[in-house]
């Protein structure tokens, strides 16, 4: 019987061809798109609409790489991935992107052998309670259920909250985020936990959201970022340098709208470099000189894209907090494009 | 006596009376009910338990359903309706959310401009399957080339099919039909070519791939033939798998990318992360099913095989798979499949769920046909072997012709809860009908907390096609039962 | 035959090997064993070369590594500072319990809906059809998810069993109360039942890592001696009977050795039960069933049903009205004639079938996926092989877990079959 797992992967091989070469950059460009995986359907962060066009924040990302990447900010192929399959489908090669609120942890890092190449999310684990509960601090949910999504660091981090507390809970696990909110709605839990911006995504989202609190504790740091495999430096580099050009853009004040201006008339040498007008940035990197330019084009800035998806006036109605530039109290901070 | 009576009697009556009503308690309704809801205490209580379940469950759910909102853009778009038309308070369905998505129940994220490609693909499946299950027999083929081509006619011109599409389709089932009256046997072929036919229409790209990868077969067959009379059967038949596999390997590529340069014909290719809804359920139950149905078969024949080792590895493969569940085998295309093959193999995780999906009923249809083997008479294989057939003859001439017939309705109904269980290929990130587009849906900000009307439409739908199934199903059994005995 | 048999004298050609029957099937078996080891060898060095570009290693020392969550049902002792063995067999106790309970119910259930099928009521007749092809052709994951949500919107939250002053004040009940005498409390996160405690305990003793509570040993020992000892003073009565025609009066001697050692043993240990109370949350005290397993059972019993009472329908109607009418032609009345006659006879019929089904049901409790109940699937492969990252072995593992599952309830399942069957000479 392993005879036909053997024929039909060799059919099967001949037919997809899909033999990766050695580095993903090159893969990326000989495909002629990108691969990028998302999540099976976040409110404002990546799900797709009723044409199954996704849209989000993490989504957007994904595009701007394909821009910089395929000068097309259209050629991306989302692979939905579940939080048990993501990072195999990442180390195995499916995709070549995981952009997908995955918190950056040590172990992730040198035991999963992958690399978190930034942090375009700085969030922490906070709590939902129902106002009416009459609780002000997570230090009083003693006894209380919780609800949890499965699959997520934010398992580990309950349990050692309440273990450092010395109170008790009782687990309620979830698969999705959707789930998790009609637990909490029908008050199956006290109390939902998760990313602080989901939560106020949830909360934003609820029919009656004045009467449910999110509480002051913030019991974790969860560094969201886009991952690629280990080893693979230049692909990296393009991941890294892709979200730094986002927030450069946002810092000098280059949108999607006046990007063409700006290229044309600006005396700034950053700015100059970071738009392929002065020197070889792109051609360092192996992709075109005008790469960053494309990519703000597309999706914009930063700042555009954190207002466009998350930001406050969308439904959503997120603070920039953290991740407001360092200029203006945040911890977004880019290297200097040189 | 007799005569004492007569002489009291003072009047005969000599005309018939109009014959009276049965009383009421033995006639039309009351005794039908007397007698099917009320003969026994028993009864009354069984009767009286199942009025007060039917009335529950309809006092539950009608206002539910009659409150029905087919006109909105949004869940709270939708409350508000309800809350207008039928006060404060009260709950209502919200199907505008169906009239919105439906789409993408069906087709997934499939482009809309080449949905006739899949409605298409769907009427030639049973245009393919029809002299499968009638074979030779004229009229029933007929009437179902007929069904097909009326199906198509209509679902075409709604999903908006190109001109010339629509006409060469119709063309190719007319050709059907006229084959079905001129030789109804060899119609086998197209059911034989259908496989690419349906892959190309599907995945789209050049017409040449999946001509090229079926000529693969074609050089299978040549080198067989052409080896034979020097080399002799079995080693000729090694070489011609070996050659084909080189077809496949080596020369498929360049042949498809030469003719493709020369005679330039395709359709618009579709990715399969577009696949989704029941297009997707239908794809994997389809494929999976159609593709194990040769290895159950070879399964079965290894079980019931004299050879030691060869019965133990069919034995040990069928147990295996038949005693883990189907979600470990998918998580196993989702996560262990990479580490198997060689290393930067990749390929798609539809077609990686397929292939798991076709050993798991590939390992149940063995025990099916293991069954139709068991039920035909010792006479036959002995009667086989008395003719002089050697095993493969006996097999495809006298056995299996027979077991397959017996094994029909399990056969259907291994496939009705393969089609159920495509469902689970959520868990793995696909997007099937019932949870992975569901969840899309709810993740839109517009439909987050609607959880009752994704599930009752799919439900709704994957109970007609199963029922539909199942009852043909039975129908075929009564059918074949009759002429076995 | 003998002109046959010494025809090929003239020694040995290669060609032989494959065209002649005394050499083909041996050919055949070790071209077989050759490609199935060349294929092993070739899965194996793809694995291991897999495993080395990608910096890993196959070993099960994970396994002893702090788990670090936390399991809502757990069945034996757990925290979070055990080790990801113990979270496995905390997952693999859930899913058998479940299996347990959902194959019990749908039998049950299904049993009653197969005899009911067959009934003359026209209304059941037709109401048990439509539930059983209801179930039937709708995909299992829907029944759980329906279920679930079923559950836990229809239910209570644990608020509205709270009695304030005010509304004693007032004169208000709570919107919600306990039922079957104020024991049992139903919310929307799972049922809270009594649970049995003891004022003396005899504690528990380990045995490998799983705690045996001494109490429940004790109980079971005295019910077994109990039954032990009734069923000889049965014997001894029947011997009685039959040497002299007199049946000495049993039931009270029955009914103080059926019960009297249990309930002394309950007073020497002080049994009781601790009702689930509201405090702060939730209900405190007692056993908290979640939802999740609740929902998981139901469903898996309620599909399950409704092929096993299709199973009990055919194996009933298999037995032919002749068997009936010589039951009652013996003077059998109808409840003794299905007892005795039909029934024995059907079951031959209906076990092997019901074996799959119970196979199944066992297999469909991974499905608890979908209500994230912490089974098997949900321990080892869900949160252990997410958090360590060891897809390899942990699918490997799991599944080993479950084909053992399914080979031991298969062989018991043969077992019992193999001894109702007729046994024939």
């Amino acid at each position: 019987m392993k005879k036909s797992v053997f024929f039909g992967a060799f059919a099967v091989t001949a037919l997809v061809s899909g033999m990766a070469l050695a580095g993903t950059l090159d893969d990326v460009k000989a495909r002629g798109e990108l691969i990028c995986g998302s999540n099976t359907g976040l409110t404002g962060f990546g799900a797709p609409d009723a044409s199954g066009n996704w849209a989000g924040f993490d989504v957007d990302l994904c595009r701007a790489v394909a821009a910089v990447v395929l000068g097309d900010a259209t050629k991306v192929k989302f692979l939905p991935t579940t939080g048990e399959t993501r990072f195999t489908a990442l180390q195995s090669g499916e995709v070549d992107l995981l952009v997908r609120n995955s918190t950056w942890t040590f172990s992730r890092d040198t035991e999963l052998a992958l690399d978190f190449v930034a942090v375009n999310y700085y969030d922490g684990q906070g709590f939902m309670v129902k106002k009416d509960l009459g609780v002000s601090s997570a230090k009083e949910l003693d006894g209380a259920t919780v609800c949890i999504q499965t699959g997520t660091t934010t398992e580990l981090n309950l349990a050692d909250f309440f273990k450092q507390n010395n109170i008790s809970y009782q687990p309620v696990t979830v698969a999705d985020d959707s789930e998790a909110q009609r637990q909490y709605l029908a008050g199956a839990c006290d109390a939902y936990t998760t990313d602080a911006s989901g939560l106020a995504a949830s909360r934003a989202t609820m029919p009656d959201a004045d009467n449910h609190i999110i509480l002051p504790e913030i019991i974790s740091k969860e560094p969201l970022g886009p991952v690629v495999r280990h080893g693979d430096n230049q692909w990296g580099d393009v991941v890294r340098w892709t979200y730094y050009a986002l927030l450069i853009a946002e810092e000098r004040g280059i949108t999607s709208a006046n990007v063409n201006e700006v290229a044309a008339s600006t005396a700034d040498e950053e700015v100059k470099r970071l738009l392929g007008v002065s020197g070889d940035m792109g051609a360092k990197m192996g992709v075109s000189n005008d790469a960053f330019k494309n990519a703000i084009l597309a999706v914009g800035n930063y700042g555009e894209i954190f207002a466009r998806n998350i930001g406050e006036g969308t439904t959503i109605n997120l603070a920039r907090g953290l991740n407001a530039l360092w200029t203006q109290g945040g911890l977004q901070y880019a290297p200097p494009f040189r | 006596m007799s005569e004492t009576h007569a002489q009291t009697v003072l009047f005969v009556r000599d005309t018939m009376l109009p014959p009276v009503d049965p009383p009421i308690a033995e006639r039309g309704a009351v005794k039908w009910m007397r007698e099917n809801l009320f003969s026994t205490p028993l009864n009354i209580a069984l009767t009286l338990l199942g009025v007060l379940i039917v009335w529950w469950l309809v006092s539950a759910s009608l206002p539910w359903w009659l409150n029905s909102v087919w006109n909105a853009s949004s869940l709270s778009q939708c409350r508000e309706i309800v809350a207008a038309t039928a006060g404060e308070g009260a709950s209502g369905a919200c199907w505008a959310m169906i009239r919105e998505r439906w789409h993408q129940f069906i087709f997934g994220f499939y482009p809309a401009s080449e949905w006739w490609r899949p409605v298409l693909a769907f009427g030639l499946l049973f245009a393919a399957l029809a002299p499968v299950l009638f074979a030779g027999q004229k009229r029933n083929q007929s009437l179902i080339l007929l069904a097909v081509l009326a199906y198509l006619l209509v679902t075409l011109y709604l999903a908006g099919a190109p001109g010339t599409a629509f006409l060469l389709s119709l063309l190719l089932v007319a050709g059907l039909l006229v084959g079905a009256q001129l030789a109804p046997g060899k119609l086998l072929w197209f059911t034989l070519a259908f496989p690419a036919l349906c892959f190309w229409l599907l995945w789209g790209g050049s017409v040449w791939s999946p001509i090229v990868a079926m000529a693969g077969f074609g050089v299978l067959y040549a080198v067989f033939r052409v080896g034979t009379p020097f080399i002799g059967l079995v080693p000729a038949a090694g070489a011609g798998v070996v050659a084909a596999v080189l077809w496949w390997l080596y020369l498929d590529k360049p042949v498809v990318d030469a003719l493709q340069a020369a005679l330039p014909f395709g359709i618009q290719s579709v990715r399969s992360d577009l696949f989704g809804g029941f297009l997707l359920a239908i794809v994997i139950g389809v494929t999976g099913i159609a593709f194990s149905l040769p290895i159950g078969i070879l399964l079965a024949l290894g079980r019931q095989s004299d050879m030691l080792i060869v019965k133990t590895l069919s034995v040990g493969f069928i147990e295996f798979i038949r005693g883990v569940p189907l979600i470990t085998l998918l998580f196993t295309a989702s996560l262990l499949l990479q580490y198997f093959l060689p290393p930067g193999t990749n390929f798609d995780i539809i077609l990686r769920v397929i292939i798991l999906v076709t050993f798991f009923a590939a390992a149940y249809l063995a025990e099916v046909i293991r069954g139709g083997l068991a039920a035909l008479p010792r006479g036959q294989y002995e009667a086989a072997d008395a003719l002089g057939l050697d095993y493969w003859q006996a097999q495809r001439l006298v056995i299996l012709p027979q077991a397959l017939k017996i094994s029909i309705p399990s056969i259907v109904s291994t496939f009705i809860g393969l089609f159920k269980d495509t469902t689970l290929v959520a868990f793995v990130g696909l997007m099937d009908p019932l949870k992975g587009v569901t969840q899309i849906v709810r993740a839109d900000i517009n439909w987050k907390g609607i959880y009752w009307e994704p599930y009752i439409f799919v439900g709704t739908i994957f109970f007609l096609i199963c029922f539909g199934m199942s009852r043909y199903s039975m129908y075929l059994e009564r059918k074949l039962k009759t002429d076995h005995r | 035959m003998a002109f046959a048999s010494d025809a090929p004298k003239d020694g040995f050609r290669l060609s032989m090997l494959i065209y002649d029957t005394r050499y083909r099937s041996y050919t055949i078996q070790i071209v077989v064993l050759v490609l199935f080891a060349m294929a092993v060898a070739w899965l194996l060095n793809n694995t291991a070369q897999n495993l080395a570009a990608r910096g890993k290693e196959f070993n099960f020392a994970f396994l002893w590594q702090r788990a670090g969550y936390d399991i809502g049902q757990a069945l034996i002792p757990y925290t979070n500072d055990d080790n990801h063995f113990r979270a496995l067999l905390v997952g693999l106790v859930n899913t058998l319990v479940v299996a347990f309970c959902g194959c019990l119910f749908a039998t049950v259930l299904g049993g009653i809906i197969g005899v009911l099928r067959l009934s003359n009521n026209w209304l059941i007749g037709r109401l048990m059809t439509i539930y059983v092809e209801v179930f039937r052709n709708v995909p299992l994951l829907l029944w759980i998810l329906l279920s679930y949500v079923i559950l836990s919107e229809t239910t209570p939250q644990p608020r509205d069993f709270r009695v304030t002053d005010e509304m004693i004040a007032a004169g208000e009940e709570p919107a919600a109360s306990m039922i079957l005498f104020g024991t049992v409390a139903v919310t929307n996160r799972g049922t809270n039942i009594p649970a049995p405690l003891f004022e003396r305990s005899l504690g528990s003793v380990q045995i490998g890592f799983l705690p045996v509570s001494l109490n429940l040993l004790a109980f079971i020992l005295v019910i077994v001696a109990s039954v032990w000892a009734n069923r000889r003073l049965l014997a001894h009565a029947k011997a009685v009977q039959e040497a002299t025609g007199d049946r000495p009066v049993t039931w009270w001697k029955s009914l103080l050795i059926l019960f009297g050692p249990v309930l002394a043993l309950k007073f020497a240990l002080g049994l009781h039960l601790e009702i689930p109370e509201l405090k702060g949350f939730n209900f405190a005290g007692g056993i908290l069933v979640a939802h999740s397993f609740t929902a998981l059972t139901i469903a898996l019993a309620l599909y399950t049903a409704a092929f096993i009472a299709e199973i009990v329908r055919s194996g009933i109607l298999a037995i032919s009205r002749g068997q009936t009418e010589a039951a009652y032609a013996l003077g059998l009345r109808p409840n003794r004639t299905m007892s005795l006659i039909i029934l024995p006879q059907a079951l031959r019929v209906i076990i092997p079938p019901l074996i799959s089904q119970y196979l199944n049901l066992t297999k469909n409790t991974s499905l608890g996926i979908a209500v994230s109940y912490l089974d098997l699937r949900g321990t080892l492969g869900g949160i252990t092989l997410n958090q360590t990252g060891r897809e390899l072995e942990c699918m490997l593992l799991m599944m080993l877990i479950y084909l053992s599952i399914s080979l031991i309830i298969s062989a018991l399942m043969n077992l019992y079959n193999s001894s109702v069957q007729l046994k024939a000479r």
